[in-house]
Protein backbone atom coordinates (compact mmCIF):
# COMPACT_ATOMS: atom_id res chain seq x y z
CA UNK A 1 0.00 0.00 0.00
CA UNK A 2 1.32 3.69 -0.61
CA UNK A 3 1.74 6.63 1.31
CA UNK A 4 -1.94 8.79 1.12
CA UNK A 5 -1.10 11.20 3.38
CA UNK A 6 2.69 12.83 3.94
CA UNK A 7 3.88 15.27 6.26
CA UNK A 8 7.69 16.30 5.76
CA UNK A 9 8.98 18.42 8.91
CA UNK A 10 6.46 20.87 8.82
CA UNK A 11 6.51 23.87 10.78
CA UNK A 12 3.30 25.75 11.73
CA UNK A 13 3.13 29.11 12.92
CA UNK A 14 0.80 31.67 13.91
CA UNK A 15 0.87 35.54 13.89
CA UNK A 16 4.22 35.67 11.41
CA UNK A 17 7.57 35.98 12.66
CA UNK A 18 7.70 35.72 16.35
CA UNK A 19 4.17 34.01 16.44
CA UNK A 20 3.36 31.05 18.42
CA UNK A 21 4.59 27.93 17.21
CA UNK A 22 2.18 25.70 17.35
CA UNK A 23 3.51 22.63 14.85
CA UNK A 24 7.48 22.06 14.42
CA UNK A 25 9.19 19.62 12.40
CA UNK A 26 6.58 17.15 12.11
CA UNK A 27 6.27 14.11 10.27
CA UNK A 28 3.99 11.81 9.05
CA UNK A 29 2.89 8.91 6.74
CA UNK A 30 -0.77 7.76 6.42
CA UNK A 31 -1.70 4.84 3.89
CA UNK A 32 -4.10 4.66 1.59
CA UNK A 33 -7.27 3.44 3.52
CA UNK A 34 -5.58 3.10 6.91
CA UNK A 35 -7.01 4.79 9.98
CA UNK A 36 -4.83 6.77 11.99
CA UNK A 37 -5.81 8.58 15.37
CA UNK A 38 -3.14 11.81 16.83
CA UNK A 39 -3.48 11.87 20.33
CA UNK A 40 -1.39 14.62 22.60
CA UNK A 41 -2.17 16.95 25.40
CA UNK A 42 -3.94 19.69 24.89
CA UNK A 43 -2.52 22.67 22.92
CA UNK A 44 -0.61 20.40 21.05
CA UNK A 45 -1.56 21.58 17.61
CA UNK A 46 -3.59 18.93 17.08
CA UNK A 47 -6.48 21.36 15.50
CA UNK A 48 -4.02 22.73 13.62
CA UNK A 49 -2.51 19.50 11.64
CA UNK A 50 -6.39 18.95 11.12
CA UNK A 51 -6.33 22.63 8.95
CA UNK A 52 -2.76 22.06 7.36
CA UNK A 53 -3.63 18.81 5.93
CA UNK A 54 -7.05 19.84 4.09
CA UNK A 55 -5.08 22.54 3.07
CA UNK A 56 -7.65 25.30 5.10
CA UNK A 57 -4.72 26.60 6.32
CA UNK A 58 -1.13 26.88 5.09
CA UNK A 59 2.15 25.56 6.48
CA UNK A 60 4.85 28.15 7.61
CA UNK A 61 7.45 25.13 6.38
CA UNK A 62 7.87 21.68 5.27
CA UNK A 63 5.74 20.04 2.40
CA UNK A 64 2.12 18.72 2.80
CA UNK A 65 1.04 15.70 0.17
CA UNK A 66 -2.18 14.35 -0.20
CA UNK A 67 -2.68 11.37 -2.96
CA UNK A 68 0.96 12.50 -4.22
CA UNK A 69 -0.18 16.15 -5.04
CA UNK A 70 1.16 18.75 -3.15
CA UNK A 71 -1.36 20.48 -0.82
CA UNK A 72 -1.24 24.11 -1.68
CA UNK A 73 -5.14 25.66 -1.20
CA UNK A 74 -8.32 23.72 0.47
CA UNK A 75 -8.54 20.46 -0.87
CA UNK A 76 -11.24 19.06 -3.26
CA UNK A 77 -13.06 16.32 -1.60
CA UNK A 78 -12.56 15.84 1.94
CA UNK A 79 -14.89 14.35 4.77
CA UNK A 80 -14.83 16.59 8.17
CA UNK A 81 -16.47 16.25 11.90
CA UNK A 82 -15.96 18.22 14.44
CA UNK A 83 -16.97 18.44 17.91
CA UNK A 84 -20.04 20.25 17.25
CA UNK A 85 -22.02 18.75 15.02
CA UNK A 86 -22.48 21.88 12.75
CA UNK A 87 -25.43 20.65 11.12
CA UNK A 88 -27.92 23.46 9.30
CA UNK A 89 -30.43 24.10 11.43
CA UNK A 90 -32.74 25.70 8.56
CA UNK A 91 -32.65 21.99 6.89
CA UNK A 92 -34.26 18.55 7.50
CA UNK A 93 -32.05 15.99 8.57
CA UNK A 94 -31.64 14.26 5.18
CA UNK A 95 -31.04 17.66 3.02
CA UNK A 96 -28.68 18.54 5.96
CA UNK A 97 -26.34 15.13 4.85
CA UNK A 98 -26.64 15.85 1.00
CA UNK A 99 -25.56 19.12 1.70
CA UNK A 100 -22.09 17.99 0.20
CA UNK A 101 -23.60 16.29 -2.91
CA UNK A 102 -24.56 20.46 -3.78
CA UNK A 103 -20.86 21.31 -3.15
CA UNK A 104 -18.63 18.31 -4.87
CA UNK A 105 -18.03 17.59 -8.72
CA UNK A 106 -19.06 15.41 -9.98
CA UNK A 107 -22.56 14.93 -7.52
CA UNK A 108 -22.87 18.87 -7.89
CA UNK A 109 -24.03 18.56 -11.62
CA UNK A 110 -25.71 15.34 -11.29
CA UNK A 111 -27.65 15.99 -8.14
CA UNK A 112 -30.71 17.38 -10.30
CA UNK A 113 -31.00 14.83 -12.49
CA UNK A 114 -30.49 11.79 -10.95
CA UNK A 115 -31.71 13.13 -7.44
CA UNK A 116 -33.54 10.00 -6.23
CA UNK A 117 -30.37 7.96 -6.55
CA UNK A 118 -29.02 10.22 -4.10
CA UNK A 119 -31.79 10.48 -1.95
CA UNK A 120 -31.48 6.59 -1.73
CA UNK A 121 -27.68 6.59 -0.85
CA UNK A 122 -28.20 9.17 1.97
CA UNK A 123 -31.13 7.04 3.17
CA UNK A 124 -29.02 4.07 3.18
CA UNK A 125 -26.17 5.96 5.35
CA UNK A 126 -28.50 7.23 7.75
CA UNK A 127 -30.08 3.61 7.95
CA UNK A 128 -26.37 2.68 9.01
CA UNK A 129 -26.35 4.90 11.65
CA UNK A 130 -29.80 3.76 12.97
CA UNK A 131 -31.29 6.71 11.99
CA UNK A 132 -34.24 6.08 9.55
CA UNK A 133 -37.22 7.50 10.37
CA UNK A 134 -35.43 11.14 10.96
CA UNK A 135 -34.66 12.46 7.89
CA UNK A 136 -37.77 14.42 7.76
CA UNK A 137 -36.62 16.06 10.79
CA UNK A 138 -34.59 19.13 11.64
CA UNK A 139 -31.23 18.62 13.52
CA UNK A 140 -32.50 20.73 16.52
CA UNK A 141 -35.06 18.16 17.13
CA UNK A 142 -32.49 15.24 18.07
CA UNK A 143 -30.48 14.46 20.75
CA UNK A 144 -26.28 15.29 20.67
CA UNK A 145 -25.79 12.13 20.04
CA UNK A 146 -28.20 11.60 16.84
CA UNK A 147 -26.55 15.19 15.26
CA UNK A 148 -23.07 13.61 15.82
CA UNK A 149 -24.52 10.29 13.78
CA UNK A 150 -25.95 12.33 11.25
CA UNK A 151 -23.01 14.66 10.76
CA UNK A 152 -20.87 11.56 9.84
CA UNK A 153 -23.29 11.18 7.35
CA UNK A 154 -22.77 14.42 5.99
CA UNK A 155 -19.07 13.50 5.98
CA UNK A 156 -19.19 10.41 4.38
CA UNK A 157 -22.23 11.18 1.64
CA UNK A 158 -19.54 12.11 -1.47
CA UNK A 159 -17.24 9.07 -0.75
CA UNK A 160 -14.39 11.10 0.26
CA UNK A 161 -10.98 9.48 -0.15
CA UNK A 162 -10.08 11.12 3.24
CA UNK A 163 -12.35 11.40 6.64
CA UNK A 164 -10.77 14.03 8.74
CA UNK A 165 -12.24 13.92 12.70
CA UNK A 166 -11.78 16.41 15.43
CA UNK A 167 -12.82 15.28 18.45
CA UNK A 168 -16.04 13.73 17.05
CA UNK A 169 -17.46 12.31 19.92
CA UNK A 170 -15.82 14.80 22.51
CA UNK A 171 -18.76 16.11 23.72
CA UNK A 172 -21.16 12.79 24.06
CA UNK A 173 -21.15 10.60 26.75
CA UNK A 174 -19.58 7.73 27.54
CA UNK A 175 -22.09 5.12 26.42
CA UNK A 176 -23.26 7.39 23.29
CA UNK A 177 -19.70 7.45 22.40
CA UNK A 178 -18.47 3.91 22.91
CA UNK A 179 -21.69 3.03 20.54
CA UNK A 180 -20.61 5.21 18.19
CA UNK A 181 -17.47 3.60 17.81
CA UNK A 182 -18.87 0.58 16.55
CA UNK A 183 -20.85 2.35 14.40
CA UNK A 184 -17.72 4.37 12.84
CA UNK A 185 -15.26 1.08 12.55
CA UNK A 186 -18.22 -0.40 10.87
CA UNK A 187 -18.44 2.01 8.36
CA UNK A 188 -14.97 2.47 7.92
CA UNK A 189 -14.41 -1.89 7.50
CA UNK A 190 -17.34 -1.53 4.54
CA UNK A 191 -15.64 1.55 2.81
CA UNK A 192 -11.72 1.74 3.84
CA UNK A 193 -11.16 5.36 3.69
CA UNK A 194 -8.10 6.82 4.68
CA UNK A 195 -9.08 8.71 7.91
CA UNK A 196 -7.46 10.85 10.59
CA UNK A 197 -8.76 11.15 14.09
CA UNK A 198 -8.15 14.32 16.18
CA UNK A 199 -8.98 12.71 20.04
CA UNK A 200 -7.32 12.74 23.31
CA UNK A 201 -9.47 9.51 24.41
CA UNK A 202 -6.75 6.84 24.30
CA UNK A 203 -9.16 4.22 24.22
CA UNK A 204 -10.51 5.73 21.50
CA UNK A 205 -7.87 5.99 19.58
CA UNK A 206 -6.82 2.35 19.95
CA UNK A 207 -10.24 1.28 19.69
CA UNK A 208 -10.45 2.52 16.06
CA UNK A 209 -7.22 3.18 14.92
CA UNK A 210 -4.54 1.54 13.38
CA UNK A 211 -1.74 3.42 14.03
CA UNK A 212 -1.66 5.96 16.43
CA UNK A 213 0.32 9.50 16.80
CA UNK A 214 1.50 11.09 19.88
CA UNK A 215 2.28 14.39 19.98
CA UNK A 216 4.39 16.64 22.16
CA UNK A 217 3.55 20.02 23.64
CA UNK A 218 3.40 22.74 21.69
CA UNK A 219 5.66 23.13 19.39
CA UNK A 220 3.57 20.03 18.26
CA UNK A 221 5.57 17.07 16.82
CA UNK A 222 5.33 13.44 16.83
CA UNK A 223 7.56 12.46 19.18
CA UNK A 224 5.60 8.10 19.35
CA UNK A 225 4.03 6.20 16.67
CA UNK A 226 2.29 3.14 17.42
CA UNK A 227 0.59 0.15 15.62
CA UNK A 228 -2.49 -1.15 17.08
CA UNK A 229 -2.54 -5.14 15.87
CA UNK A 230 -5.61 -5.81 17.40
CA UNK A 231 -7.72 -7.74 15.07
CA UNK A 232 -11.04 -5.92 13.95
CA UNK A 233 -13.95 -6.19 14.23
CA UNK A 234 -12.92 -4.76 18.16
CA UNK A 235 -15.38 -4.69 20.03
CA UNK A 236 -15.89 -2.95 23.57
CA UNK A 237 -15.07 -6.29 24.87
CA UNK A 238 -11.36 -5.77 23.36
CA UNK A 239 -10.86 -2.62 25.50
CA UNK A 240 -10.63 -5.18 28.33
CA UNK A 241 -7.90 -7.00 26.73
CA UNK A 242 -4.13 -7.32 28.07
CA UNK A 243 -2.99 -6.19 24.97
CA UNK A 244 -5.56 -2.97 24.45
CA UNK A 245 -4.91 -1.98 28.30
CA UNK A 246 -1.20 -2.19 27.26
CA UNK A 247 -1.37 0.30 24.62
CA UNK A 248 -3.35 2.41 26.47
CA UNK A 249 -1.14 2.35 29.36
CA UNK A 250 1.98 3.05 27.37
CA UNK A 251 0.57 5.97 25.40
CA UNK A 252 -0.82 7.61 28.40
CA UNK A 253 2.73 6.98 30.57
CA UNK A 254 4.19 9.11 27.38
CA UNK A 255 1.72 12.14 27.56
CA UNK A 256 1.97 12.53 31.17
CA UNK A 257 6.18 12.58 30.80
CA UNK A 258 5.36 15.21 27.82
CA UNK A 259 3.48 17.04 30.26
CA UNK A 260 6.00 16.55 33.11
CA UNK A 261 8.86 18.13 31.04
CA UNK A 262 6.42 20.82 29.28
CA UNK A 263 5.86 22.09 33.39
CA UNK A 264 9.48 21.78 34.14
CA UNK A 265 10.66 23.68 31.06
CA UNK B 1 -59.27 24.56 27.26
CA UNK B 2 -57.13 26.43 29.16
CA UNK B 3 -54.20 27.41 26.94
CA UNK B 4 -56.79 27.73 24.22
CA UNK B 5 -58.94 30.92 26.07
CA UNK B 6 -55.13 31.97 27.02
CA UNK B 7 -54.29 32.41 23.85
CA UNK B 8 -57.37 34.03 22.70
CA UNK B 9 -57.20 36.56 25.47
CA UNK B 10 -53.32 37.40 24.57
CA UNK B 11 -54.63 38.03 21.05
CA UNK B 12 -57.51 39.96 22.66
CA UNK B 13 -55.41 42.36 24.45
CA UNK B 14 -53.97 44.78 22.16
CA UNK B 15 -57.81 45.58 21.66
CA UNK B 16 -58.72 45.97 24.88
CA UNK B 17 -56.13 48.05 25.35
CA UNK B 18 -56.77 50.41 22.82
CA UNK B 19 -60.39 50.10 23.68
CA UNK B 20 -59.83 51.32 27.24
CA UNK B 21 -57.15 53.83 26.09
CA UNK B 22 -60.19 55.22 23.73
CA UNK B 23 -62.99 55.21 26.22
CA UNK B 24 -60.57 57.62 29.08
CA UNK B 25 -59.65 59.83 26.19
CA UNK B 26 -63.18 59.96 25.05
CA UNK B 27 -64.21 60.77 28.80
CA UNK B 28 -61.74 62.83 29.83
CA UNK B 29 -62.79 64.94 26.43
CA UNK B 30 -66.51 65.43 27.90
CA UNK B 31 -66.09 65.62 31.34
CA UNK B 32 -63.01 68.39 30.92
CA UNK B 33 -64.77 70.42 28.04
CA UNK B 34 -61.76 70.35 25.89
CA UNK B 35 -62.50 72.30 22.95
CA UNK B 36 -61.87 69.95 19.75
CA UNK B 37 -59.46 72.38 18.18
CA UNK B 38 -57.05 71.28 21.04
CA UNK B 39 -57.94 67.82 21.48
CA UNK B 40 -61.33 66.35 19.48
CA UNK B 41 -62.50 63.24 20.76
CA UNK B 42 -62.10 59.89 19.02
CA UNK B 43 -66.11 60.06 18.41
CA UNK B 44 -65.26 63.74 16.91
CA UNK B 45 -62.54 61.97 14.74
CA UNK B 46 -64.31 59.26 13.26
CA UNK B 47 -66.69 61.60 12.08
CA UNK B 48 -63.92 63.71 10.34
CA UNK B 49 -62.90 60.26 8.56
CA UNK B 50 -66.22 59.56 7.58
CA UNK B 51 -66.73 63.01 6.42
CA UNK B 52 -63.51 63.28 4.41
CA UNK B 53 -63.45 59.50 3.98
CA UNK B 54 -62.41 60.04 -0.09
CA UNK B 55 -59.66 62.73 0.42
CA UNK B 56 -57.91 60.77 3.45
CA UNK B 57 -58.24 57.84 1.33
CA UNK B 58 -56.58 59.25 -1.61
CA UNK B 59 -53.90 60.48 0.15
CA UNK B 60 -53.62 57.37 2.25
CA UNK B 61 -53.08 55.14 -0.93
CA UNK B 62 -50.20 58.06 -2.44
CA UNK B 63 -48.34 57.42 1.45
CA UNK B 64 -49.04 53.77 1.06
CA UNK B 65 -47.22 53.89 -2.36
CA UNK B 66 -44.37 55.85 -1.83
CA UNK B 67 -43.65 53.73 1.20
CA UNK B 68 -43.66 50.68 -0.67
CA UNK B 69 -41.18 51.74 -3.49
CA UNK B 70 -39.04 53.49 -1.20
CA UNK B 71 -39.06 50.23 1.12
CA UNK B 72 -38.43 48.13 -2.16
CA UNK B 73 -35.57 50.00 -2.67
CA UNK B 74 -34.24 49.89 0.94
CA UNK B 75 -34.63 46.57 0.83
CA UNK B 76 -32.71 45.65 -2.27
CA UNK B 77 -29.79 48.57 -1.75
CA UNK B 78 -29.85 46.86 1.86
CA UNK B 79 -29.45 43.43 1.66
CA UNK B 80 -27.02 44.20 -1.43
CA UNK B 81 -24.71 46.55 0.60
CA UNK B 82 -25.80 43.91 3.67
CA UNK B 83 -24.15 40.75 1.99
CA UNK B 84 -20.96 43.16 0.45
CA UNK B 85 -20.65 44.42 3.92
CA UNK B 86 -20.76 40.98 5.88
CA UNK B 87 -18.63 38.58 3.25
CA UNK B 88 -15.49 41.19 2.55
CA UNK B 89 -13.55 42.46 5.79
CA UNK B 90 -11.85 44.94 4.43
CA UNK B 91 -15.67 46.35 2.83
CA UNK B 92 -16.58 46.02 6.51
CA UNK B 93 -13.90 47.62 8.04
CA UNK B 94 -14.04 50.88 5.63
CA UNK B 95 -17.67 50.93 4.85
CA UNK B 96 -18.87 50.44 8.52
CA UNK B 97 -18.26 52.96 10.15
CA UNK B 98 -19.31 55.75 7.29
CA UNK B 99 -23.15 53.97 7.29
CA UNK B 100 -22.61 54.50 11.05
CA UNK B 101 -21.97 58.02 11.00
CA UNK B 102 -24.53 58.57 8.08
CA UNK B 103 -27.37 56.98 9.94
CA UNK B 104 -26.77 59.40 13.23
CA UNK B 105 -27.70 62.16 10.90
CA UNK B 106 -31.26 63.08 11.37
CA UNK B 107 -32.97 62.55 8.19
CA UNK B 108 -35.10 65.45 8.13
CA UNK B 109 -32.31 67.38 8.02
CA UNK B 110 -31.39 65.90 4.70
CA UNK B 111 -34.88 66.13 3.17
CA UNK B 112 -33.94 70.12 1.63
CA UNK B 113 -31.05 68.37 0.52
CA UNK B 114 -33.20 65.73 -1.57
CA UNK B 115 -36.09 68.45 -2.55
CA UNK B 116 -33.62 70.73 -3.76
CA UNK B 117 -32.33 67.19 -6.39
CA UNK B 118 -35.62 65.84 -6.96
CA UNK B 119 -37.97 68.69 -6.45
CA UNK B 120 -41.42 68.82 -4.60
CA UNK B 121 -43.72 65.66 -4.31
CA UNK B 122 -43.48 61.75 -5.09
CA UNK B 123 -39.71 61.24 -5.71
CA UNK B 124 -38.40 63.36 -2.84
CA UNK B 125 -40.77 61.11 -0.45
CA UNK B 126 -39.87 58.05 -2.00
CA UNK B 127 -36.36 59.00 -1.59
CA UNK B 128 -36.74 60.28 2.17
CA UNK B 129 -38.87 56.67 2.92
CA UNK B 130 -35.44 54.48 1.27
CA UNK B 131 -33.16 56.50 3.45
CA UNK B 132 -34.76 55.86 6.42
CA UNK B 133 -34.85 52.20 5.90
CA UNK B 134 -31.97 50.55 4.22
CA UNK B 135 -29.74 50.81 7.40
CA UNK B 136 -31.34 48.63 9.57
CA UNK B 137 -31.67 45.96 6.52
CA UNK B 138 -28.02 46.22 5.51
CA UNK B 139 -26.90 45.72 9.08
CA UNK B 140 -28.66 43.03 10.01
CA UNK B 141 -28.11 41.31 7.12
CA UNK B 142 -24.20 41.81 7.46
CA UNK B 143 -24.70 40.82 11.17
CA UNK B 144 -25.93 37.61 9.74
CA UNK B 145 -23.52 37.12 7.53
CA UNK B 146 -20.86 37.74 9.26
CA UNK B 147 -21.31 35.26 12.43
CA UNK B 148 -21.25 32.15 10.50
CA UNK B 149 -19.53 29.78 12.95
CA UNK B 150 -15.74 28.87 11.25
CA UNK B 151 -16.51 25.58 11.87
CA UNK B 152 -19.31 25.20 9.05
CA UNK B 153 -17.36 26.74 6.97
CA UNK B 154 -14.14 24.79 6.91
CA UNK B 155 -16.51 21.99 6.55
CA UNK B 156 -17.43 23.30 3.15
CA UNK B 157 -14.78 24.64 1.82
CA UNK B 158 -13.08 21.72 2.40
CA UNK B 159 -15.40 20.13 -0.05
CA UNK B 160 -13.81 23.12 -2.14
CA UNK B 161 -16.95 25.22 -1.96
CA UNK B 162 -16.41 28.87 -3.55
CA UNK B 163 -16.91 32.10 -1.67
CA UNK B 164 -20.36 32.34 -3.52
CA UNK B 165 -21.14 28.70 -2.51
CA UNK B 166 -20.44 29.76 1.13
CA UNK B 167 -22.61 32.72 1.03
CA UNK B 168 -25.66 30.88 -0.99
CA UNK B 169 -25.70 27.52 1.21
CA UNK B 170 -25.38 28.67 4.57
CA UNK B 171 -24.77 32.72 5.12
CA UNK B 172 -27.90 33.93 3.63
CA UNK B 173 -30.19 31.20 5.25
CA UNK B 174 -28.25 31.69 8.41
CA UNK B 175 -29.12 35.91 7.78
CA UNK B 176 -32.88 35.13 7.02
CA UNK B 177 -33.89 35.92 10.44
CA UNK B 178 -31.52 39.10 11.01
CA UNK B 179 -33.00 39.95 7.45
CA UNK B 180 -36.87 39.56 8.50
CA UNK B 181 -36.52 41.13 11.57
CA UNK B 182 -34.80 44.39 10.27
CA UNK B 183 -37.62 44.51 7.78
CA UNK B 184 -40.21 45.14 10.36
CA UNK B 185 -37.93 47.98 11.83
CA UNK B 186 -37.56 49.28 8.65
CA UNK B 187 -41.44 49.00 7.22
CA UNK B 188 -42.13 51.40 10.43
CA UNK B 189 -39.14 53.84 9.12
CA UNK B 190 -40.24 53.61 5.38
CA UNK B 191 -43.27 55.28 6.75
CA UNK B 192 -41.82 57.46 8.96
CA UNK B 193 -39.54 58.72 5.78
CA UNK B 194 -42.66 59.18 3.68
CA UNK B 195 -44.88 61.15 5.83
CA UNK B 196 -41.52 63.47 6.98
CA UNK B 197 -40.81 64.18 3.19
CA UNK B 198 -44.74 64.75 2.31
CA UNK B 199 -45.06 67.18 5.47
CA UNK B 200 -42.24 68.99 4.40
CA UNK B 201 -42.15 69.16 0.71
CA UNK B 202 -45.12 67.43 -1.20
CA UNK B 203 -48.79 68.26 -2.57
CA UNK B 204 -50.51 65.12 -1.58
CA UNK B 205 -50.12 62.05 0.42
CA UNK B 206 -51.07 62.09 4.30
CA UNK B 207 -48.37 64.08 5.21
CA UNK B 208 -49.44 67.12 3.19
CA UNK B 209 -53.06 66.28 4.24
CA UNK B 210 -52.05 66.86 7.97
CA UNK B 211 -50.37 70.46 7.14
CA UNK B 212 -53.44 71.44 5.15
CA UNK B 213 -55.42 70.40 8.37
CA UNK B 214 -53.46 72.02 10.39
CA UNK B 215 -53.16 75.55 8.68
CA UNK B 216 -56.98 75.62 8.16
CA UNK B 217 -57.28 73.95 12.20
CA UNK B 218 -59.27 72.10 11.12
CA UNK B 219 -57.55 69.49 14.23
CA UNK B 220 -59.98 66.44 13.73
CA UNK B 221 -58.85 65.61 10.33
CA UNK B 222 -55.26 66.06 11.80
CA UNK B 223 -55.91 63.05 14.17
CA UNK B 224 -57.98 61.08 11.14
CA UNK B 225 -54.47 60.94 9.28
CA UNK B 226 -52.63 60.10 12.32
CA UNK B 227 -54.62 57.18 13.00
CA UNK B 228 -54.63 56.01 9.40
CA UNK B 229 -50.67 55.97 9.44
CA UNK B 230 -50.73 53.92 12.47
CA UNK B 231 -53.26 51.67 11.59
CA UNK B 232 -51.26 51.48 7.88
CA UNK B 233 -48.03 50.66 10.19
CA UNK B 234 -49.47 47.77 11.97
CA UNK B 235 -50.81 46.41 9.16
CA UNK B 236 -47.86 46.15 7.46
CA UNK B 237 -45.74 45.26 10.12
CA UNK B 238 -47.97 42.34 11.08
CA UNK B 239 -47.63 41.32 7.26
CA UNK B 240 -44.27 41.02 7.67
CA UNK B 241 -44.55 39.56 10.98
CA UNK B 242 -46.54 36.93 9.38
CA UNK B 243 -44.11 36.17 6.52
CA UNK B 244 -40.78 36.18 9.11
CA UNK B 245 -43.05 33.25 10.93
CA UNK B 246 -42.84 31.30 7.83
CA UNK B 247 -39.66 31.43 6.19
CA UNK B 248 -37.41 31.56 9.48
CA UNK B 249 -39.39 28.61 11.79
CA UNK B 250 -36.12 26.88 12.37
CA UNK B 251 -34.84 29.99 14.16
CA UNK B 252 -37.09 29.92 17.10
CA UNK B 253 -37.26 26.46 16.77
CA UNK B 254 -40.53 25.25 15.84
CA UNK B 255 -42.30 27.12 18.86
CA UNK B 256 -45.63 28.54 18.60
Amino acid sequence: MSDFVTLESVDLQYGGKGGVLALSGTDMSIRKGEFAAVVGPSGCGKSSLMKLVTGLTPSTAGQIKVDGQTVSGPLKCVGMAFQNPTLLPWRKLLSNVMLPLEIVQPHRGRLMRHRQEYVEKARGLLKMVDLQGFEERHPWELSGGMQQRANLCRALIHNPDLLMLDEPFGALDAFTREELWGVLQDIWMEKRFTTILVTHDLREAAYLADVIYVMSARPGRVIATHRVDLPRPRTLETTFEPRFIEIVHTIRNEIAQIREESRAA
Amino acid sequence: MYSSNRRSLHLLMPWLVLAVLLTVWQLSVVVFEIPSFILPSPVAIYHAFQEYRPIILHHASLTMMNTMIGFGFGVIVGVLLGIFIGTIPMVYSGLYPVLIGFNSIPKVALVPIIVLWLGIGQPTAIATAFILCFFPIAVNVATGLATVEPEVEDVLRSLGASKIDLIRKIGLPRAMPFFFASLKISITLAFVGTVIAETIASNDGIGYLMMQASSQFRVPLMFAGVAVIAALGILTYVIFAFIEKRMTGWAIRGKK
